[in-house]
């Protein structure tokens, strides 16, 4: 098939945007669409033109390397897949293709559709981890987790900090990345002396680089994990919560 | 050639003790000096990442290097299949000892015996570490840890977190290195990649990077050096390995006279999606686990045409089962991609290139039912037809063997220390601890035990030696004569203006190392690797293509210096496959094999370590030899019969 990609290029932070017109031609079914790019992208290298750059690095949806809007959708229009695990098969012969970067304020363009979340991993360096200094843990069958508890923590866990939840949400808010590592380390025994403490420390250093949740929801239909916003709503509460609970008394049960 | 002594420290005391007597012999930094240490670390995905979250909460002051843009997309996160320890927590017969001796004999006897079992030792401590940290591993109805089974062992000592077992590790250790971060003794630089290790007196006293953004040259100085920069299997182009990973900092360091050990032990694993055509990026794996439910085979007849589920038991060829009846579909993966290659050749692939097997969940679905199959497996089936376009519930997938790790790498003594003092290599960049061939689920276990749990103890031995004395400042000449040569060489390969994109090169030198350097090798085909690979080099320097300038953001540039790297690597692999005229492991020659065509070793010649010290680009390489001492275990032909 042969497809037309409208390319957002930038050449750096600071500097003005454009889209550039490249053909794609004799495309393959079985093709990734990185892989589509690739091609693209050798052909421009051959002509001495410079390719636009874009990032990815596992294509196969677990490093969150990769991710831009395709057509205005984070990542496409298909539902729980990451930019890397979308086929070419997806689309038809004669297809205008519109790349663009995340556009969000936490999230600067690099060059064209590469953009810097390392917001991301000051949200994480705030609170998103149990403190265990390494050689101190107990026997790991000391402290059961029910399997249910485990299961939803995996849920929770299984985020690839790709970004694509700010990208969708109209004020740019990190509440679904943010709250899935609170729910993740929230639920779990272990996580638990530091709770609160945690969910302050997360949220308030979001709130230094993202926009407020308003509740739209687009995050969670953009989110390549299908990470549900009900980690939103744990997350609201324990931060509500954090600001009356006397820590002296977190030993207690209930 | 110099006079290196290839001494790899280990311990004197009987085999269980020497960990314990090394921790008390080991010169240590008392816990006030520490923090008048600066530690460079390179690279961010286990090894690196437990290092640096250990090494701060100690007290050291690291500087943590990696050229992603985040410390969690490391390669590790890739890891599906679960992580090895011999905590017996099924009561079926394990221990240290036999997670010690399996890991010895998959290996095929190619390993060193103190260093293994030390990591069998640190496994359990691991499992509780990371169970502490919140690792939400997968567990039994009562709450506690569940297991499963891997190639290569009778007992089922695997913990794991669904599909995604390195995911959820490596963002454990990103995590405990973030705390550090925030608490200022990790100090984190992204985006930056590392080009040269700076020696000075004999000693790695810094590296050379580029910001990958400004395409700044800088320096970074430090006390000691340490490289967890992952694998090379990316040498064949097509590989499970993430697109970005590559040899470039355990070669530029190899250049500097750090030794490099059994390059040319590559793993190929057997459970790979096919390649479908030409423009193929990588290859994805499927995960061993599979292979506890899975069943093996490919048709009786060559010339089969029916869909997988039409063909009745009696026209299968479970070849796996057939071949090794007490293992089955669960031997080594060496021994399953070999099994299949045979199948291959003698014309009974699967699929529309005829390169492929069947793995088959249909009895395992009967057996358990879907859910059941659902639970343990559902990402990675989900992952298949994605792919594929197929349902693997309905028909059984299609494999493929596919390079997948490098269990060559640099040498280290037990200290994990290289050939250059100060300089330390950790995970896969090391050789350490896999020999011939690594088990699976062994590689996240080896990354986590350098990182947490011995490089945290080892490397105050080297530092305590130096304290009072201050990192090198990086306008000293050693540090400027390093930048010049890497900006030279970027100059240089911008300069040539050809016409090819650095990809070519790399599809081309894929195409010779998994033709001749594969899964058979033989004598003319390694020689004709390697003037292959020479050939392609010199056209490289002569026709590579590099747009754009080394002041931006160039990933076209990262990939050709990237590629550089590999032409000269490659060369290095085959030459090292090409002296060991035994089969072992992963390293299979044609011309050392037993009547029935298994793999044949050769003890009497090759039980030793080959070691090689770089001469220049294109001469003749070194060799060293660290001989191998087996004192607990008895050397025998590998059997999975
Ligand atoms: C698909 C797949 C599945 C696997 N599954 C399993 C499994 O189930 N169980 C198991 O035990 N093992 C598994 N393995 C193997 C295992 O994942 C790896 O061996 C292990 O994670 C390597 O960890 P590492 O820390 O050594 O390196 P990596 O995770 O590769 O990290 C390398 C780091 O170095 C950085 N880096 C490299 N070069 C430079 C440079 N020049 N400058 C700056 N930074 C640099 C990178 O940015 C990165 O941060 C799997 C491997 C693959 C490919
Ligand atoms: S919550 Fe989903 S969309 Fe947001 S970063 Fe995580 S994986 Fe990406
Ligand atoms: S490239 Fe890793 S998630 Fe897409």
């Amino acid at each position: 098939m042969d497809v037309t990609l409208k390319v957002w290029r930038q050449d750096g932070p600071e500097a003005p945007g454009r889209f550039e017109t490249y053909e794609a031609t004799d495309i393959s079914d079985h093709m990734s669409f990185l892989e589509m790019c690739d091609i693209v992208n050798e052909k421009l290298v051959e002509r001495g033109i410079e390719p636009f750059s874009i990032d990815s690095d596992c294509r196969e949806g677990i490093c969150g390397m990769c991710g831009i809007m395709i057509n205005g959708h984070p990542h496409g229009d298909q539902l729980g897949t990451a930019t890397c695990q979308l086929h070419m098969r997806k689309f038809s012969d004669g297809d205008e293709i519109v790349l663009e970067p995340w556009k969000a304020t936490g999230f600067p363009v690099i060059r064209d559709l590469v953009v810097d979340r390392s917001s991301f991993d000051r949200i994480i360096e705030a609170g998103g981890y149990i403190t265990v200094p390494t050689g101190s843990a107990p026997d790991a069958n000391m402290v059961p987790v029910p399997k249910a508890v485990a299961d939803v923590a995996f849920d929770a866990a299984a985020c690839i900090g790709c970004g694509a939840c700010v990208a969708a949400c109209p004020n740019s808010a990190a509440q679904l990345f943010t709250s899935a590592k609170l729910a993740q380390l929230n639920m779990v025994p272990q996580g638990q002396p530091e709770r609160y403490d945690r969910v302050v420390a997360m949220v308030d250093t979001m709130e230094e680089f993202f926009g407020s949740c308003t509740n739209h929801g687009e995050c969670e239909a953009a989110c390549p994990k299908s990470i549900t916003i009900d980690f939103i709503a744990m997350m609201n509460k324990d931060y509500i919560k954090a600001k009356f609970k006397n820590r002296r008394l977190l030993g207690q049960k209930a | 050639m110099s006079n290196i002594v290839l001494d790899a420290k280990v311990p004197e005391g009987p085999l269980e003790e020497k960990w314990s007597n090394a921790r008390f012999d080991l010169k240590l930094v008392n816990p006030a000096n520490k923090r008048k240490y600066e530690i460079l670390i390179i690279g961010s995905g286990l090894a690196g990442a437990s290092a640096a979250a250990t090494l701060g909460e100690l007290g050291y002051n690291v500087t943590m290097i990696t050229y992603h843009d985040s410390p969690r997309r490391a390669h590790s996160i890739a890891a599906q299949g679960g992580i090895n320890a011999a905590k017996n927590y099924h009561n079926d017969g394990d221990s240290i000892f036999r997670l010690f001796y399996d890991t010895i004999k998959g290996g095929d006897y190619r390993s060193r015996e103190a260093n293994v079992y030390r990591l069998a030792e640190v496994s359990n401590e691991i499992i509780d570490q990371t169970a502490a940290q919140g690792v939400p591993y997968g567990r039994e109805y009562g709450g506690l840890l569940d297991n499963r089974s891997f190639g290569g062992a009778q007992v089922s000592r695997t913990f794991y977190s669904r599909g995604a077992t390195g995911q959820q590790l490596l963002l454990g250790a990103y995590q405990a290195m973030a705390r550090q971060i925030e608490l200022g003794k990790v100090k984190l630089y992204n985006r930056m990649e590392m080009l040269d290790v700076v020696v000075h007196e004999g000693r790695a006293v810094g590296v050379v990077a580029r910001d990958l953004i400004t395409g700044e040259i800088r320096s970074f100085s430090g006390h000691a050096v340490v490289l967890a920069t992952g694998g090379y299997a990316n040498a064949y182009y097509l590989s499970t390995m993430a697109m970005m990973c590559n040899g470039t900092a355990v070669w530029r360091a190899h250049k500097h006279g750090a030794l490099f050990a059994n390059p040319s032990f590559t793993q190929i694993h057997p459970t790979a999606i096919p390649a479908s055509e030409e423009f193929q990026s990588k290859l994805t794996l499927m995960s061993e686990s599979l292979r506890n439910d899975g069943r093996i085979w490919v048709p009786k007849d060559k010339n089969e045409t029916r869909s997988p589920d039409q063909i009745p038991e009696a026209e299968r060829d479970y070849f796996l089962e057939r071949r090794y009846p007490a293992f089955g579909n669960l031997v080594p993966r060496d021994v399953a991609s070999r099994a299949a290659k045979v199948m291959f050749d003698e014309g009974y692939g699967v699929g529309p290139l005829k390169n492929g097997v069947y793995l088959d969940f249909a009895e395992a679905i009967g057996r358990l039912g879907k859910d059941v199959i659902e639970q343990r497996y559902g990402n990675l089936f989900e992952m298949y037809e994605r792919i594929t376009d197929e349902n693997p519930y309905k028909v059984p997938m299609r494999i493929y063997p596919a390079p997948h790790y490098t269990m060559g790498g640099l040498w280290v003594d037990y200290h994990l220390m290289t050939t250059i003092p100060g300089l330390y290599a950790i995970g896969e960049a090391n050789f350490s601890d896999h020999g011939g061939n690594r088990l699976g689920a062994s590689a996240l276990m080896q990354g986590l035990a350098d990182g947490y749990f011995v490089l945290p103890n080892t490397i105050g031995d080297y530092l305590s030696d130096q304290l009072g004395t201050d990192p090198i400042p990086t306008d000293h000449a050693a540090f400027k004569t390093g930048e010049k040569a890497v900006k030279d060489q970027i100059d240089e390969l911008i300069a040539i203006n050809g016409t090819r994109s650095p990809d070519y090169f790399h599809r081309e030198l894929g195409k010779v190392m998994i033709a001749e350097v594969g899964m058979a090798r033989n004598e003319d085909g390694l020689k004709r690797a390697i003037s292959e690979i020479r050939r392609l080099r010199d056209e490289f320097h002569k026709d590579v293509k590099v747009t754009g300038s080394n002041e931006s953001f160039n990933q076209t540039l990262e990939k050709a210096g990237r590629v550089a790297d590999f032409l000269e690597l490659a060369e290095l692999m085959a030459i090292d496959a090409l002296n060991r005229r035994e089969s072992c492991g992963g390293h299979f020659r044609e011309e050392s094999r037993t009547p029935e065509g298994e793999a044949l070793r050769d003890d009497e010649n090759y039980a030793y370590v080959a070691a090689w010290e770089f001469n220049g680009v294109g001469e003749e390489p070194t060799l060293h030899k660290e001989q191998l001492v087996f004192e607990n275990v008895e050397l025998a032909q590998r059997s999975y019969k």
